[in-house]
């Protein structure tokens, strides 16, 4: 079971949390001139690298709310968790490794 | 190759069986070019070779694999088999694969142990009551073989089911498909492997596909590798949970998401379980190999990952079901768990198509279900190949069906159980 910071309430247990998908995914300003292909891109088109990934999280047993995180998918160990609004962070090179250990 | 029949094992035991050749021939450096390389040496990839080479003639064939022959997802489901899905699309996609299990050994001289013991889909609610006989006249309206139990006759069916009314979720009633079955998952790659080498597939193991090359028209030219560049006209991905990263190398995103998915067989014990069982309400999923361990199904975890493990939660959850629906199994120990990465679609329905590279095709997102479809998939994959446009069946399994509003909603229909 995966250890999570949430950055409301500190570090609880995986199942307190509900996964939420990939992050930084905009809702279209102007729905009305998006193409189809433009509408599947928003819709079903994912990230799904293997290697670093930002992500939402919920804690949903917890204070409820979003947050985002960025994960290694090879090894899932989080690198940082940050409250949602802030832009992604820039990962150093030593944590990118000390995440791909 | 070497054909297997009563005489040649006769003659083989009466030696000692000293005298095995290997199955297959294996090739350590692949050849400058071929005329198809198939990315992924897992079930559905060496069948599509199989196949190619079987019923379309195409035998300049070379299957690429990162690491050892099937042993990725072909290596790690529970082996359940059949074709009673919701949707007229999907159910005549599954069902052409449960027709090609059915002769499947005879086909391919090799004992894949098929075996059609029936698979009973427990009902716990009234709804699940309702969508379950949904597909059961659905699937009878397609001419496939699915009824409905009452709680006593699935007792019957049975014996180790707890019908009782005071557990949290009762039994309501189960329907069954006594055509499903399992069978065992290497035998499956094996059968292929050998049949396709046989006919001059090359199988490449050890191999990763770190790059895929194309021409100044955009159309593929061939893969890198970390044994060299082989050319080649048509590159068809089969790559499972690692779609994702191998069509990124072409510019490809595809509607995919990587999960672990665990499993866990128990200590071997006496035949004891007539047939497969599956809960969706509560997650439950069981069968019994020929070795004599319990095959326990556990659930998805629900962030992407590769790791081919998942938390130690899902699989827990899973066990308290069993306990709850099959009391005998509660001293029964565990023995080994592990996990593989799936490919999951929105729709949970898969993708079998040409991409809009020209000879880049792709048959992934399988998701939780692609053991089933292993000879069916891999069969109609092959004709999507050499004839450069899908066959009926798959067709509608396109790409392009996220952008233009066709899912085949398996997702809604099958709940979580594949």
């Amino acid at each position: 079971m995966l250890l999570i910071r949430c950055p409301y309430c500190g570090e609880r247990a995986e199942v307190e949390f509900s996964n939420g998908g990939e992050a930084h995914i905009d809702r279209p300003r102007d729905p009305m001139s998006l193409t189809d292909e433009e509408w599947a891109q928003f819709l079903y088109m994912r990230d799904n690298p293997k290697g670093l990934i930002a992500e939402r999280w919920r804690h949903a047993h917890g204070c409820n709310r979003f947050f985002n995180a960025i994960r290694d998918t090879r090894t899932d160990r989080f690198v940082v968790t940050y409250e949602i609004g802030q832009p992604r962070p820039e990962v150093t090179p030593e944590q990118a490794a000390e995440a791909a250990r | 190759m070497e054909r297997f029949s009563a005489l040649s094992l006769a003659r083989k035991a009466l030696g000692g069986h000293l005298g095995w050749k290997p199955q297959w021939r294996s090739v350590e450096q692949p050849k400058k070019a071929y005329d198809i390389i198939i990315v992924g040496g897992g079930g559905h990839g060496l069948g599509a070779a199989y196949y190619l080479a079987k019923q379309h003639g195409l035998r300049n064939i070379a299957v690429i694999e990162r690491g050892w022959l099937a042993g990725g997802n072909t290596a790690r489901n529970t082996t359940i088999i059949r074709s009673n899905y919701l949707f007229d699309e999907s159910s005549s996609y599954y069902e052409h694969s449960l027709k090609l299990w059915e002769n499947l050994s005879q086909e391919l001289n090799y004992n894949v142990m098929f075996s059609q013991r029936g698979c009973l889909m427990v009902a716990h609610t009234v709804h699940d009551v309702q969508v379950f006989k949904r597909h059961v006249h659905a699937n009878r309206l397609n001419g496939i073989d699915n009824e409905w139990l009452s709680a006593e006759e699935a007792k019957e069916f049975c014996p180790p089911l707890n019908i009782s009314s005071n557990i949290r979720y009762p039994v309501l009633g189960a329907s069954l498909q006594r055509r499903a079955g399992t069978a065992r998952h290497d035998a499956v790659a094996w059968g292929f492997a050998r049949a396709a080498s046989d006919m001059g597939v090359d199988i490449i193991e050890n191999c990763e596909v770190t790059g895929i090359n194309r021409g100044p028209d955009g159309a593929v030219t061939g893969v890198e590798t970390t044994k060299g560049t082989v050319n080649a006209k048509k590159v068809a991905v089969s790559a499972a949970g690692h779609s994702s990263v191998v069509l990124e190398m072409a510019g490809i995103r595809l509607p995919l998401q990587s999960n672990p998915l665990q499993a866990l067989v128990s200590e071997p014990v006496k035949p004891a379980f007539p047939t497969i069982v599956m809960s969706n309400t509560i997650h439950a999923y069981i069968s019994q190999s020929d070795k004599g361990e319990m095959v326990i199904g556990a659930g998805t975890d629900s962030y992407v990952s590769y790791t081919q493990r998942g938390g130690l939660h899902i699989p827990a959850e899973t066990l308290a079901a069993i306990c709850e629906l099959f009391p005998m199994f509660r001293r029964l120990r565990m023995m080994r768990s592990w996990g593989g990465i799936t490919d999951n679609t929105p729709d949970r329905s898969p993708i079998t198509a040409k991409t809009s590279v020209p000879g880049l095709y792709v048959n992934c997102g399988w998701g939780t279900g692609g053991f089933k479809a292993t000879p069916g998939a891999a069969n109609l994959f092959a004709w999507t190949i050499a004839k450069n446009e899908p066959h009926p069946i798959n067709a509608p399994f396109t790409i392009e069906r996220f952008r233009d509003g066709v899912m085949i909603d398996e997702a809604a229909a099958a709940a979580v159980a594949h």
